[in-house]
């Protein structure tokens, strides 16, 4: 077993037959993300079930999202979709009164082939009220790619009138996105300050063609990352998603666009055939390594030497001291369920550690070419084999494989922690990964405090001798 | 269409695993998409299961949606066979899967030529029925299917046990406290003489089935759960089955009554006295009867509390409420709504009035406008206590991690009236904190008052009402600050002083 090739990267594709949420979850951080959005799930109980128990306690804070549960009635076509959905909407802005309506279909709404998207224009006009349609079903993605389906929609609704370009024309948006402003109850002069020291920035720094960056990320995180880039000359135009819908930036053909999330490959087709972007190919800004090249790709479009980015990037290694010392030589299996694997796989080999599998739902290879291309990198740069690469695994099979390799760490599902945990196997749980802050120089030490919690508390398990507790 | 946030009970295939991952060496596969097997996740977080969940998924995906399962279904009913050996697989439909309309049934029937395993198919329409109904059917088709194979192999063995012995049906995985009340009842019936045949379905083999008819008589502690195999077995073998409560002292002493009945009758000369142990248990064991008398429980003398849950648990608490501890139960409601008329018998004369509803919000409705002292309810009604402002303990599943306790903590049997008496207890406010609510008038006496008033209605504090409202110790003040609100309302009062608020606590002692 394990007979891994060092020459080049190896693809395996299994049975499919893997643990995962549901894309439908992406709701639970989108709407918080998107402040004055509202998400409506069509679907069925056992989508309302999983949301329920996936998401726990942030079903009782009064969630902007719900389910409009299908009924027997609905799924035999005894009720007409078109009233019953105008019904829910009409119900949900007079309660809520959001900027925009994102229904997800699921994979009820795709077998009983409910027309999401002829219908949600006509609601949409008589209600007034922006609607959204995503498909972000089981039966076609996993998990993050939910994200991807609904920012690949909304990249559609982003105006296509350049800010910076045509200034009388944006300055008219600006009033447009004030009126909103006013109704929505913003304040609408710190809107304007904003706007202006924005233009102001423009102006000030270096002459580049706008740049947009896809993936939806706190606003901390964001922050951070547009900073970054500030640091050297390089001015973010905008962000999708927006922190409101009524923010969406701008999108045209001169455009460039990049992607801080490994999962998003549909949003980036859609931005480069779509709304013609420029798409710049980078790592992504995970991991001190992978930002560093991130930025480097961005100004690297740009013609901008990059500046002090090495002492960063060492500065902020040498902060890990102790986490490094603590994986250093230690082996780690991803069984795969999140997307992030690879970019994550790729940092941890950095810092040291051997990784035996990485197992990843789905491989897009020209969206994550740079992500895969520093990966062979850093493999001969740590003087590693190169890990196998299976996707859509399956989870039978690699707890065979677990079994067999014994690594010090597996990262997996809640499904499987715990009974690896009882076997003697360390986990940590992928979801974490997902919720948590891991991008950007500042918050690579998340990661590793992620990946160091079931070592350190190895620490007392050894003093204990309780290693193994199942028959 | 129906816009919802939330629900008590979840869909049917969750009946369904639950059923098949509580017997020994029976596995699950479950018709359905990528991401459903949300179950698994549950399974092992909740119960912190050591061992892996025996439910894998046969995805259902875009290949499917054009082409059909053809021989995807069989082929993982047979992976599973043989990398896992197991007795049973259960194939699992989904509400996704059954609107594909595949004729699973055939899949099963193919599956079968080749399998050593027995395969079975859960027959559940997912629209009309949820979990509990599904669990119910899931356990009476398993049990049916094992007494039918042995019947047709003429190996069931009819005779009953020597001496007095019983079934428990409906001991779960996932279930409320399943596990703690599980081991109270076999202690019960161990103190009775009565022997424990088979427990269905946790940790149950089923090879084991076919001795279901060696017992007495059967027992099914949860109503949701069990009812259909018990009527089975009924029919089928002339099995009595006692489907009441222990929870509770009376509600445990009448089971216990019931259980005499049943053993006399069939055995004249068991000499066993249950009455004195009712007594002895009553007056030692359990402290419940004591603390009903203690002076503790007099303060809690008609409070007005509210209770929602499933069937069993809710009617169980309701009555203890009411009759064993004269608290005054303003609503008792459930979410079992295929089983209302049951649940409307058993709480009759024990409430003001009954709710039976699947929605939440009515729930929340009705509870803020009846504003009980405390809640007992699932960890929804927990939730909406908290917005309110009143303590809720939780007596009911949905539940979450913190209801799958380390500790002993049945429900049921005598420790379980210990353990109920402790969460009712601690559930209200305690004594000292109670008389200085009653000092400072906090407590709602009127009918529709309002939540929220405060800085809504153009009333303002003036400085020295402000200075005597600091006074008020911090936990009650609150309260206070809020009848005196409505107080000033009433009265179209502008601006409360020092006067306004005496005489809102003079208006409320009233």
């Amino acid at each position: 077993m394990a007979s891994i090739s060092s020459e080049s990267l190896t693809f395996e594709c299994e049975t499919g037959n893997y643990h995962t949420f549901c894309p439908i979850s992406c709701v639970a951080w989108l709407y918080q993300k998107i402040e004055d959005s509202f998400f409506l799930v069509i679907g069925t109980k056992t989508c309302g079930y999983f949301l329920q128990n996936a998401l726990g306690v942030m079903i009782f804070a009064e969630p902007r999202y719900a389910m409009a549960e299908l009924e027997e009635s609905d799924i035999s076509a005894k009720l007409n979709d078109y009233k019953e959905l105008k019904r829910l909407c009409l119900q949900i802005q007079q309660d809520r009164n959001p900027s925009v309506i994102v229904w997800i279909g699921t994979c009820t709404t795709e077998i009983i082939k409910m027309d999401l998207e002829g219908m949600a224009p006509k609601i949409e006009t008589e209600l007034k009220i922006p609607i959204v349609v995503a498909r972000a079903n089981g039966l076609d993605y996993a998990f993050t790619q939910g994200e991807d389906t609904v920012l690949a929609a909304l990249a559609h609704r982003c105006p296509e009138v350049s800010l910076v370009k045509n200034k009388n024309l944006s300055l008219e948006k600006t009033k447009v996105n004030e009126i909103f402003d006013n109704i929505f109850n913003f304040s609408k002069k710190s809107k304007e300050e904003e706007k202006q020291i924005s233009l102001k920035k423009t102006e000030k720094t270096n002459n580049h063609p706008p740049l947009v960056l896809f993936g939806s990320l706190p606003s901390l995180v964001t922050k951070q990352l547009t900073l970054e880039l500030e640091k050297q000359g390089i001015t973010v135009s905008g962000w999708l998603p927006s922190e409101r819908y009524t923010d969406l930036p701008c999108l045209n053909q001169e455009v460039f666009v990049c992607g801080v999330n490994p999962f998003l490959s549909r949003t980036a087709t859609t931005l480069m055939r779509r709304k013609k972007c420029k798409l710049i190919s980078a790592p992504f800004p995970i991991g001190p390594d992978g930002t560093r090249v991130w930025i480097e790709k961005i100004c690297n479009v740009f013609q901008i030497k990059p500046q002090g980015l090495e002492e960063r990037e060492s500065t902020i290694w040498k902060s890990f001291e102790n986490y490094l010392n603590l994986v250093k030589g230690k082996s780690v299996f991803f069984m795969g369920d999140n997307l992030l694997e690879l970019s994550l796989a790729r940092f941890l080999i950095r810092s040291g550690m051997i990784v035996y599998e990485i197992g990843i739902p789905y491989m897009d290879k020209r969206f994550q070419s740079a992500e895969l291309a520093l990966l062979e990198k850093t493999c001969s740069m740590m003087n590693v084999p190169l890990p196998r690469i299976v996707e859509k695994p399956d989870n039978y099979n690699q707890i065979q494989r677990i079994k067999e390799l014994q690594p010090d760490l597996a990262i997996t599902g809640m499904a499987h922690a715990n009974p690896l945990e009882a076997r003697g196997i360390s986990t940590k749980w992928s979801v974490e990964f997902t919720f948590a802050q891991i991008h950007g120089f500042t918050n690579s030490k998340d990661i590793l405090e992620l990946v160091t919690r079931p070592f350190r508390k190895n620490q007392i398990e050894d003093e204990t001798g309780w290693v193994k507790l199942v028959k | 269409m129906k816009l919802a946030y939330w629900m008590y009970a979840g869909p049917a295939h969750i009946g369904t695993l639950r059923v098949a991952s509580s017997f020994k060496n029976v596995h699950a596969i479950m018709h359905a998409p990528l991401g459903d097997d949300y179950f698994n996740v549950m399974r092992s977080m909740l119960e912190r299961e050591r061992d892996f969940t025996p439910v894998t998924a046969s995805i259902v995906d875009r290949h499917i949606l054009s082409r059909g399962s053809q021989e995807k279904v069989i082929k993982n009913i047979l992976r599973k066979n043989k990398e896992e050996k197991p007795d049973l697989i259960v194939l699992t439909p989904t509400c996704t899967s059954s609107i594909l309309q595949e004729d699973l049934q055939t899949f099963v029937d193919r599956a079968k030529i080749e399998s050593t395993s027995d395969v079975l198919f859960a027959d559940v329409n997912h629209y009309r029925i949820n979990e509990f109904q599904a669990a119910d059917r899931t356990l009476e088709q398993i049990t049916r299917f094992y007494l039918e194979k042995s019947k047709k192999q003429k190996v069931l063995d009819l005779k009953k046990t020597e001496k007095p012995s019983a079934n428990i049906l409906g001991i779960f995985t996932l279930g409320f406290h399943n596990q703690h009340d599980c081991r109270e009842l076999k202690r019960l019936l161990n103190d009775l003489g009565i022997q424990i045949n088979e427990i269905i379905p946790e940790g149950c083999s089923v090879n084991n089935l076919q001795n279901l008819p060696k017992a007495w008589f059967n027992i099914v502690p949860y109503r949701e759960i069990g009812l259909m195999t018990a009527q089975y077995l009924k029919q089928e073998f002339d099995i009595p089955y006692l489907s009441n409560t222990p929870m509770g002292i009376l509600g445990t002493s009448a089971f216990i009554k019931e259980i005499a009945e049943i053993v006399k009758k069939k055995d004249p000369t068991n000499s066993f006295n249950f009455e004195d142990y009712i007594e002895k248990q009553t007056q030692y064991v359990s402290q419940a009867a004591w603390f009903s008398k203690s002076i503790d429980c007099q303060n809690l003398t008609g409070k007005k509390v509210v209770v929602f849950g499933d069937a069993t648990h809710a009617a169980s608490i309701t009555k203890i409420l009411a009759r064993e501890m004269g608290i005054h139960v303003s609503c008792s409601g459930t979410y079992c709504k295929n089983d209302a008329d049951w649940f409307r018998e058993q709480v009759e004369g024990f409430c003001d009035e009954v709710l039976i509803t699947e929605n939440h919000t009515e729930v929340g409705n009705m509870i803020a406008r009846i504003e009980p002292v405390a809640i007992f309810g699932t960890q929804m009604e927990r939730h909406i206590g908290k917005r309110l402002d009143i303590p809720c303990g939780v007596i009911s599943a949905p539940v979450h991690i913190q209801n799958f306790p380390l500790g002993y903590r049945p429900f049921l049997g005598y420790e379980g009236t210990n353990q109920i008496a402790d969460l009712i207890y601690n559930s209200f406010s305690l004594g000292m904190e109670d008389h200085l609510l009653e000092f400072f008038g906090g407590h709602d006496t009127k009918k529709g008052s309002v939540k929220k008033l405060s800085n809504e209605d153009g009333i303002s504090w003036s400085i020295d009402g402000l200075k005597e409202l600091d006074k008020i110790p911090s936990f009650v003040r609150g309260k206070v600050q809020k009848n005196t609100e409505k107080f000033a309302l009433e009265k179209g009062i502008q601006t409360i002083t020092c006067e306004v608020m005496y005489a809102a606590k003079e208006s409320v002692g009233a």
